[in-house]
């Protein structure tokens, strides 16, 4: 278990800014995820933290205590790769095995043909197999002990690789994208494991991935990073429900959230496709954008309205795609019910709730509606 | 056999160029074969014919041993072609590494270098390391055969080749595990490797059992001669060549270079098929 603080981060690779002054701190036993399209900086910032990739500048703190000078192995740090990473020549038991014995026995100890004759070798081993074994168990992993990699599923391979990570008892664990490389199906299972796994150990994980779903299914809490920058961090409520920014709003979230242009009045009131919504915000007058979840957007009922161009029935949810009418514009409203879906090319209205509604001015930062609008906005009412 | 298909001119020709070919590569060991099984008498006739008509390999071989100390020879090529092996693995691997998963400044330019060296035969070193053993009063000896060798060009150059097709991740996995650089060599960049060592072993070993040339120059005593020179031992013989014993002698030269072929391209398949896995 650790705490790690980053502060001031950054890195450059030739010339280009991948990491723009990163400070963040993560809690001892969290499970952060951090989450950002590819290219954002995401598992250089896992990989400096590691020590496998030196900063340019800034400092990380392990416990209280500056790490940048310490090697990887030192820091007591496991990670698990995208690619899992096995040594392919050796055993699922001699892969587990590995980080124990770089710990516990000595360079001669470690020889090939001599070590193994040594006393003290055997008994070292004797530890080193008990507590690969129960790992093994724990992971459901035991009668693939004597497989080598290349003999083992995909998931197989990734249990194997957690094995490694947890045998060595570290004080945190990195994942840089543990589960891209597993089909669908298996992806969905294995993210109730790491979950189930960090509630056991205990310990911090550190997550990096793409997927938006194994963020919010899995962590504590999310760190969205874009184009090097962490622009928020928050429990996967909060990020979802009030992200501070456009990119994070349309980041998070699948479908996409709808975003439409408004417009701030003088008074504070907004307007959006030519209608007032009801509330207000303290921004100055001029154009904004106005994002709405598609489960929060009303079909049937509301002052907008639209031609269905598109419908996905997913059996427990349905998508409806709208074309706006004298907009030009497309939006996608989520349906739970899908016995009354309305019919392909069919006009509907629609609208929205006030407090589905997050308003965002054109550099794309979250602009505050006004409290007592938001007061009034807890009732259900249509615009 | 009614039902065979028509054989296609194509099909013939190619198998007729091809046995050809083959025909024409395997033409001097037949020879050698030929006439390490005649007599005297016999590969000195006019009349061509490959099959002896009285067997006298015995006798040769045991000609071939009585004048030669062959087996001494066959001993100095066996220390020699596998002292230079693995000293070049042990400078090549960590070399290969370092010029293919390290980063540092001038890496680029030591690449360059390496592949520049490869242009270099090694006639035109000749020369200066001949001069540099003498300084270091070296020649005529074990070191003289094997030290110019050491420092493979083309073995770092293949090394790291295949070592750039070795997942970073997997180094750095290592590096988290706690395994040192030099370690990550022998211990995950080897084990990964040894298609490539092995592809690597061969060209070494046949180039250096069969080099003539060089151990021709830095060598005087006759205990130290490498099996060519031991060949070349039967054609100075100032009673005239023996062809006999001199084919002879030639085929228990080249018979460990052959086995040892055969068992290295079992292990070159082997190791390919095993480690194919990302």
């Amino acid at each position: 278990m650790a705490q790690i603080e980053l502060s001031a981060i950054r890195k450059s690779f030739d010339g280009t800014d991948v990491l723009k002054g990163i400070d963040f701190r993560i809690e001892n036993g969290e499970f952060i995820s951090l989450v950002g399209p590819s290219g954002c900086g995401k598992s250089t910032l896992l990989r400096i933290i590691a020590g496998l990739e030196p900063q340019n500048s800034g400092q990380v703190h392990i416990d209280g205590r500056p790490v940048d000078a310490i090697r990887p192995s030192a820091r007591n740090l496991a990670m698990v790769f995208q690619s899992y990473a096995l040594y392919p020549h050796l055993s699922t038991f001699d892969n587990i095995a590995v980080p124990l014995r770089m710990r516990r026995l000595s360079a001669i100890e470690r020889l090939p043909l001599l070590g193994t004759l040594l006393p003290s070798r055997r008994a070292k081993e004797r530890h080193i197999r008990a507590d690969v074994e129960g790992i093994a168990e724990q992971l459901d992993i035991a009668p693939l002990l004597r497989r080598k990699p290349g003999q083992l599923s995909g998931g197989q391979r990734q249990r194997v690789a957690v094995g490694r990570a947890m045998v060595r008892e570290p004080l945190a664990f990195l994942f840089d994208e543990p589960l891209s490389n597993l089909d669908a199906k298996l992806r969905v299972h294995m993210r109730a494991e790491l979950a189930e796994l960090h509630r056991r150990l205990k310990a911090t994980f550190i997550y990096v991935t793409h997927d938006q779903a194994e963020a919010m299914t899995m962590s504590s809490r999310i760190a969205v990073m874009m184009g090097g920058e962490l622009i928020q961090a928050g429990t996967p409520a909060e990020i979802y429900d009030h992200p501070n920014d456009i990119r994070v709003a349309e980041f998070i979230g699948s479908p996409k959230i709808n975003v439409l242009p408004g417009r701030i009045r003088k008074d504070g009131g907004v307007d959006v496709l030519g209608t007032a919504l009801r509330l207000s915000c303290n921004a100055a007058a001029g154009e904004c954008r106005v994002g709405v979840r598609p489960e929060r957007i009303d079909v049937g009922a509301g002052p907008f309205s639209g031609t269905v161009v598109h419908l996905e029935n997913l059996g427990a949810e349905a998508f409806v795609h709208l074309a706006i009418d004298g907009a030009g514009l497309r939006l996608i409203a989520r349906l739970a019910d899908v016995r009354h879906l309305p019919a392909m090319a069919s006009s509907v209205a629609f609208g929205f709730a006030a407090d589905a509604v997050r308003i965002f001015d054109p550099a794309g930062k979250r602009i505050e509606l006004r409290a007592e609008q938001a007061e009034r906005m807890r009732e259900p009412a249509h615009v | 056999m009614s039902n065979a298909h028509p054989i296609p001119f194509r099909a013939i020709l190619r198998h007729v160029l091809l046995i050809a070919g083959a025909a024409l590569m395997l033409a001097p060991f037949i020879w050698m074969i030929s006439t390490a099984s005649k007599p005297q008498t016999e590969i000195f006739s006019s009349e061509l014919h490959l099959i002896p008509y009285r067997f006298a390999l015995a006798d040769n071989l045991r000609e071939a041993f009585a004048k030669a100390n062959l087996l001494r020879f066959l001993l100095n090529g066996v220390i020699v072609t596998i002292s230079i092996f693995v000293l070049q693995v042990m400078v090549a691997l960590p070399a290969a590494y370092a010029l293919a998963k390290l980063r540092f400044l001038g890496r680029e330019a030591l690449f360059a270098l390496v592949l520049f060296g490869i242009l270099i035969p090694p006639q035109a070193t000749a020369i200066p390391v001949f001069l540099m053993l003498h300084k270091a009063g070296l020649l005529d000896s074990y070191a003289a055969l094997v030290l110019p060798f050491t420092i493979s060009v083309f073995g770092i150059f293949l090394m790291r080749q295949f070592f750039k097709t070795v997942p970073d991740d997997l180094v750095d996995a290592a590096r988290m595990d706690g395994i040192s650089e030099f370690g990550i060599v022998w211990r995950v960049m080897l084990p990964a490797a040894i298609p490539a060592v092995t592809a690597f072993g061969i060209f070494s070993v046949v180039a250096h059992w069969n080099d003539y040339f060089w151990p021709l120059i830095v060598l005087n005593s006759e205990q130290l001669r490498t099996p060519p020179l031991a060949v070349a031992h039967f054609r100075n013989n100032e009673a005239g060549t023996s062809y006999g014993p001199l084919m002879a002698a030639a085929m228990v030269i080249i018979a460990p270079l052959v086995i040892a072929f055969l068992f290295a391209q079992r292990r070159f398949i082997e190791g390919i098929t095993l480690t194919g896995i990302k």
